[in-house]
């Protein structure tokens, strides 16, 4: 749909296949993959959106503009994949809507891959959401977005040691002009067949009677679902006591599609 | 999976929960920042000798100041009226003398030569198609300009600093701060600013911003403002000051939308939607440059395009219904008449006339064809020459050509200053009112947002209307 006239570099060589890729608009049926797009608000998650599938979801510089959920698609070497992009939030722990419908989408809905979009010269702020959703999945990439402000703000980031400290794979881009998207791409398609495993960091520095329960109820929780990979989340959930969470680990919605 | 033992951890967590106490979220809250601060750390490092002077916070701490916040935001808006009202001129005049005088009446030959019988040609013709061209003539080219400007401030990054200016009003109304994101896409169109209102979570300030969204004065009827500026307001004063003064009618009726925006937020949070104003988090966000023309193409794509597909829909049926009101006689006097006649006395109290009720009740499902309709209906009632005949809509070729039509129809400076209240004041179009249907899922709040802006209107040119009777 979207063809380039001059390739760049990256259409050209052998690591990304360009000639695999079809953006797909709204065609989101018969998908092989999920892939949710969570971030911040204002991270530039719907200009992502916007580059992964060719669509022109309406992008503008204010907090809250995507305020439902959006979906598109596109296929990378005959595999599809339908992209999911959630409202922005700050946080998973406490209930907004909007926090709702991106949590029990990453939760529920159970991604094949989820893309975590970040800002780049405001990372610190950023990575309380991003430390949240790594520990509801396992597959995750992080999409290190507006890195030409960060560069402009004078600010340098180390992302291997990032990556290592997540235990995710990091992808530097500038979104707005198509920089970084095609080795997103591929990193979503090695993370979605399983040639790449995550290895997400996990909430530190909790005080340790709290650590004790939540161990604790993990180990109880995996011994009824043994399959759930996020039951440490889970036992946070309980000992928050949010309602949702315990009806769904009640009726064995929580461990669906394992 | 054992349900016995389900119960068990539930159980055991509501006990720990005891345990813990209520430093549980807190503890959890902390130990995320300190690991992200820690990774931080080891990852980010920032050159803070090159960064000292910040663009981004010295454009702010003008643009939010005390004293130059508001100024500032006027000074843009009557900025991006006037670079839409000059600019829209000329394209509006060369689509009129297309559509109208060229195209129209070769489609009335050719409906004629094969055959029509003189009623479907009149219905077609005059009635569906000419209504679908004004349209197009009129609404086409200012929304080719105001879209495309607005989206540039929005991806600027300019609309969280309106936001922030007028965050404290807002509280004060009782209503959310983030309702002046709602407000300015209510500019563009009603429709769509309801739409936006999704962006507040407290259902009850939802409610306020979604009933309060008509009094920011929507697309199709910057129009109706401009040329009603510009016969009435502007002929008043001496010519070289004519657009000026024009221009600032325009913006006062703006502004005053504005004002009573904020009027019934704190009314209705004073009564029916009482309650507690939430609190929000609002980052002011970098500014980014625009990319100029991938904006200015996704926003006649996106915006412009589909807002006047919608005009049209609409349009088109509106147009066969004033032919056909026009054309029906019931003994003596046709439909459209005997309903002119009726409205008048009401009109006058109101400082309108009957022909005004009329072609806003017409023009419910599109703002933008309520001139054309005034035009039409009073060379009918009043017989003078001019038009195209009982029914036909039409554009006149030149603003004094629509002023001494107007005139002849009995206005004053009065009724085009109770034309213009009006325009600001009365219910939503029927797009915008099934909106809100969808969006509130209730008929007692639909009609809340559509009645209450016409009971304004009325009481406003009523009391308008009677002070100027007294002092004039």
């Amino acid at each position: 749909m979207m063809k380039n006239k001059t390739k760049r570099a990256c259409d050209t060589c052998t690591h990304f296949n360009a000639d695999g890729l079809k953006k797909l608009g709204v065609k989101t049926n018969d998908f092989d993959f999920v892939v949710a797009l969570a971030g911040n608000p204002n991270t530039g998650k719907s200009t992502v959106f916007n580059a992964l599938t060719g669509l022109r979801q309406h992008t503008g510089n204010w907090p809250g503009k995507t305020v439902a959920r959006a979906e598109g698609a596109f296929e990378y070497n005959k595999q599809k994949y339908k992209l999911v992009d959630l409202p922005g939030t700050y946080s998973l722990l406490s209930t907004s809507e909007d926090e709702e419908v991106a949590r029990d989408f990453i939760l529920f809905g159970k991604p094949s891959v989820t893309v975590i979009t970040v800002d780049a010269s405001r990372l610190e702020r950023n990575l309380n959401l991003v430390l949240q959703i790594l520990e509801i999945t396992n597959v995750a990439v992080l999409c290190l977005n507006l890195m030409d402000e960060a560069e402009r703000n004078n600010i340098t980031i180390d992302t291997r040691t990032l990556a290592k400290d997540l235990g995710i794979p990091v992808v530097p881009t500038s979104a707005r002009f198509q920089k970084g998207i095609p080795e997103l791409i591929q990193t979503i398609s090695e993370l979605a067949n399983g040639k790449i495993k995550c290895k997400p960091h996990k909430i530190k520095n909790i005080p340790q009677n709290i650590e004790k329960s939540v161990q604790e109820l993990s180990r109880k929780i995996e011994d009824e679902y043994p399959n759930i990979s996020n039951s440490r989340w889970i036992a946070f959930r309980l000992l928050e006591g949010d309602a949702q969470i315990i009806e769904a680990l009640r009726t064995g919605k929580i461990a669906d599609n394992e | 999976m054992n349900k016995k033992n389900i119960e068990n951890i539930i159980a055991l967590s509501e006990e720990m929960r005891w345990q813990i106490g209520d430093d549980f979220h807190d503890n959890l809250a902390e130990s995320i920042y300190a690991d992200a601060s820690k990774i931080v750390e080891d990852v980010v490092t920032k050159d803070y000798q090159k960064s000292k002077f910040r663009l981004d916070a010295k454009i702010d701490k003008i643009v939010t100041s005390r004293i130059w916040g508001f100024p500032i935001m006027l000074f843009i808006l009557g900025m991006i009226l006037w670079l839409t009202i000059i600019g829209a001129n000329y394209p509006s005049s060369m689509l009129a003398t297309l559509l109208l005088d060229n195209i129209h009446p070769v489609l009335k030959m050719v409906g004629a030569n094969i055959g029509f019988p003189w009623w479907l040609n009149g219905f077609l013709f005059d009635g569906v198609y000419l209504s679908v061209a004004w349209v197009i003539a009129v609404m086409l080219p200012p929304m080719a300009i105001f879209f495309p400007l607005f989206t540039l401030l929005e991806d600027f990054g300019y609309l969280p600093r309106v936001a922030f200016n007028m965050d404290s009003l807002l509280k004060k109304s009782g209503a959310h701060g983030k309702q002046a994101l709602t407000m300015s896409m209510g500019f563009g169109c009603n429709a769509a600013g309801v739409v936006a209102t999704r962006i507040i979570d407290s259902p009850r300030e939802r409610l306020i911003a979604i009933i309060t969204n008509n009094f920011s004065l929507c697309n199709g009827r910057w129009p109706t403002q401009i040329l009603l500026a510009t016969i009435f307001i502007g002929a008043v004063v001496p010519e070289s000051y004519s657009s000026f003064a024009s221009l600032s009618a325009v913006i006062g009726i703006a502004v005053l939308g504005i004002f009573f925006m904020f009027f019934f937020s704190w009314a209705l949070s004073q009564t029916v939607l009482k309650g507690e104003v939430s609190t929000f988090n609002l980052e002011l966000p970098p500014y980014r440059p625009p990319l100029f023309w991938k904006t200015i193409y996704t926003s006649l794509i996106d915006r412009t395009l589909i807002v006047l597909w919608r005009a049209i829909v609409f349009a088109a049926p509106a147009g066969a219904v004033i032919w056909l009101i026009s054309n029906v006689y019931i003994g003596n006097e046709s439909i459209a008449s005997w309903t002119v006649h009726s409205l008048d006395g009401f009109g006058f109290l109101l400082g309108l006339n009957g022909v005004i009720l009329l072609a806003y009740i017409v023009a419910i499902p599109a703002n933008e064809i309520v001139i054309p309709t005034i035009l039409m209906l009073t060379v009918m009632v009043t017989g003078i020459q001019g038009g195209e005949g009982n029914g036909v809509m039409f554009e006149l070729s030149s603003v004094t050509a629509t002023a001494e039509i107007l005139k002849a129809g009995g206005w004053s400076l009065l009724t085009a200053v109770n034309v213009m209240l009006f325009s600001l004041l009365h219910n939503p179009c029927s797009t915008t009112i099934y909106t809100i249907y969808k969006e509130t899922n209730s008929v007692k709040w639909t009609l809340v947002a559509s009645i209450l802006p016409v009971i304004a209107g009325f009481i406003i040119t009523f009391l308008v209307a009677q002070i100027w009777r007294i002092l004039i």
